[in-house]
């Protein structure tokens, strides 16, 4: 007779806790949330999450042994650094959506479970150790961002937004599990730890290549690197602000190290295959970012080719290869966190008779009617420009600091050069907030949590010269968690 | 008589697959046929999965099978919901009136 034992299930306590909660969030929002009700499930949303980055740190550090599920399920200092920003980013996500939520009158108990299960798939995803446990975190994360995006479904534009997202995401997760079936066919393995031994760089099989390939385009949709960026302009105009908000950060960090570590990880050996690919697509993606922003109207539209650019800047680290890479792959994505935060609150604070706006122009005038908004605004967008002293030139002097010890000069040239067209478009948002006359000021009202999170994040991104250390420190102990084994 | 092997199989599933990405690309009448030809991409991947699973003598690839179909299901509930959602704003699910926003 076989005799099972259970898997080692203690380091994945975050993530049964999470499932766990989304579960009995659901079914309190069923019984006890009317129509236009949701700050009930908001609110223990927000909670359920903190508490799981609290797990995070606790169990999710480095077992002794084959890691947890038989293998599946990765901990360590790399996976908490990243569940950590990623829990943040969403609970500050649901934060803000809940007085957006009540206002548009659009505000259902289902949204922040959605997030929840989201932030589930994300876990996983950054946890993943096989191929199929990768593939499951991905779908988890994707199915509920496809129904987020169209959750207001009354409106044409969310909808269309939720559908546009929905088709390509769809092609994107056929083309990652077409690569996931190449993979196992010609290596004989879904688990990391064994593809890292087959896979050494010698006498690589065709398929395998192609595989990689097709793994890497997958991966750079949900990055929304170029050439697979198209869908991200409209989702990001269409959807909620507080759902753009999301979509901008948590995401794209769990994408990004969910990049990193297949790329270190199981494909370490084959780094001269895909370092042409990464870089490549690094390169399109700044560049198109830094250029197609230049003539949009709309805030929104213009975040999403914002994030378009930072991606790349952020896979210049990935194409690196080294632990100085990593490194700084996860110093930019904790500073890209709270440049896009706090900018996403100024977004979401931008009222006029009730109503939100969303353009450049409807911010003329703001340091006449709200200067210390007017001031976080300047304090990002030079940030995220990348002006020193500022949080954002830093995680960019880490990447191009990481491509030249790599030998990249070319990679780290273009970055510099893109990052300098870039910056046009960020300080024609402070010329307009400081020297356009207003037509109709924006209400002057700003809600607490707004303005706790603007000037939190504008402080962050402020000061963040002074004192580098916890992040940096903390993102070295990641990345070296990804070159000892 | 001939013997089919791997390369066979391989070979229909990446035809599958290309005709499930070209019907994708080249659709320009309705979005129900581009569920369709994401299925038809799922299914080839499928035919991958177990082709080389039978071949390697390993569970494995069979396992993630069960997984794609699963996944497959409630990928198709969720994008006919969200195409059912939108035609009920928009009254038309032709590709060529989804253009709300440019792009």
């Amino acid at each position: 007779m076989m005799t099972t034992t259970l898997p080692v299930m203690m380091p994945a306590m975050a993530e049964i806790f999470l499932a766990a909660a989304g579960m009995a969030l659901l079914m309190y929002g069923v019984f006890t949330q009317r129509d236009g009700q949701s700050e009930g499930t908001a609110w223990g949303t927000i909670v359920a999450m903190l508490v799981a980055a609290g797990l995070v740190i606790i169990y999710g550090g480095p077992v002794a042994g084959e890691p947890a599920f038989y293998g599946q399920f990765a901990t360590g200092h790399f996976t908490q650094f990243a569940k950590v920003l990623i829990l943040v980013g969403a609970a500050v996500a649901v934060w803000m959506s809940v007085r957006y939520m009540r206002a548009e009158s659009s505000n259902r108990f289902e949204f922040p479970v959605l997030v929840l299960f989201a932030t589930i798939g994300m876990l996983v995803m950054v946890s993943a150790n096989d191929l199929i446990a990768l593939y499951m975190g991905i779908e988890l994360q994707s199915l509920s961002l496809y129904v987020i995006a169209s959750i207001r479904r009354d409106s044409l534009r969310a909808t269309e937004a939720g559908l546009k997202y929905f088709v390509l995401g769809a092609v994107s997760s056929g083309m990652l599990l077409y690569a996931c079936s190449l993979i196992y066919g010609f290596s004989g393995t879904t688990q990391f730890a064994g593809l890292a031994t087959v896979l050494t760089g010698e006498a690589t099989p065709l398929g395998l290549i192609v595989g990689l390939v097709f793994l890497i385009s997958g991966l750079a949709f949900k990055i929304s690197a170029v050439p697979f960026h198209m869908w991200t302009p409209d989702v990001y105009e269409g959807a909620p602000t507080p759902v753009t908000a999301l979509f901008a950060v948590a995401p794209k960090i769990a994408a990004v190290c969910l990049i990193l570590r297949t790329m270190m990880g199981p494909f370490g050996g084959l780094i001269a295959d895909w370092q042409q690919v990464i870089t490549l697509i690094s390169i399109a993606s700044m560049v198109l970012g830094a250029i197609a922003a230049i003539q949009q109207t709309n805030l929104k539209r213009l975040m999403a080719y914002s994030s378009i650019g930072h991606m790349g800047f952020a896979l210049v680290g990935v194409a690196a290869g080294n632990q100085a890479g990593a490194q700084a792959v996860l110093i930019y994505m904790a500073i890209y966190l709270f440049m896009n935060v706090g900018t996403f609150a100024v977004i979401l604070s931008m009222r006029k008779e009730g109503r939100y706006v969303e353009n450049i122009a409807d911010l003329a005038g703001l340091n006449k009617s709200h200067p210390l908004m007017a001031l976080a605004m300047l304090i990002f967008m030079f940030s995220m420009a990348g002006i020193p002293p500022l949080a954002g030139f830093f995680s960019k002097w880490y990447v191009f600091f990481a491509a030249i010890e790599a030998g990249l000069f070319g990679l780290a040239v273009i970055g510099v050069l893109a990052s300098v067209v870039g910056a046009f478009y960020y300080i024609r948002i402070i010329k307009v907030m400081y020297f356009d006359e207003a037509e109709a000021p924006l209400d002057s009202k700003i809600s607490r949590e707004m303005r706790i999170i603007m000037g939190f994040t504008a402080v962050v991104s402020l000061l963040f010269f002074i004192l580098p250390a916890p992040v940096v420190d903390q993102a070295a102990a990641a990345a070296q968690t990804l070159f000892t084994n | 008589m001939l013997e089919i092997g791997l390369g066979h199989y391989l070979t229909v599933a990446a035809i599958l697959f290309t005709l499930g990405i070209v019907g994708i690309f080249i659709n320009r009448k309705n979005v129900i046929v581009i569920l369709m030809s994401v299925e038809l991409m799922l299914l080839a991947v499928n035919i991958n999965l177990v082709a080389f699973s039978s071949f390697l003598n390993d569970l494995a690839g069979q396992i993630f099978a069960m997984f794609v179909l699963t996944v497959a299901a409630a990928e198709a509930a969720i994008g006919l919901a969200i195409l059912v959602v939108y035609f009920r704003n928009r009254d038309s699910i032709a590709v060529e009136d989804i253009n709300m926003m440019k792009g």
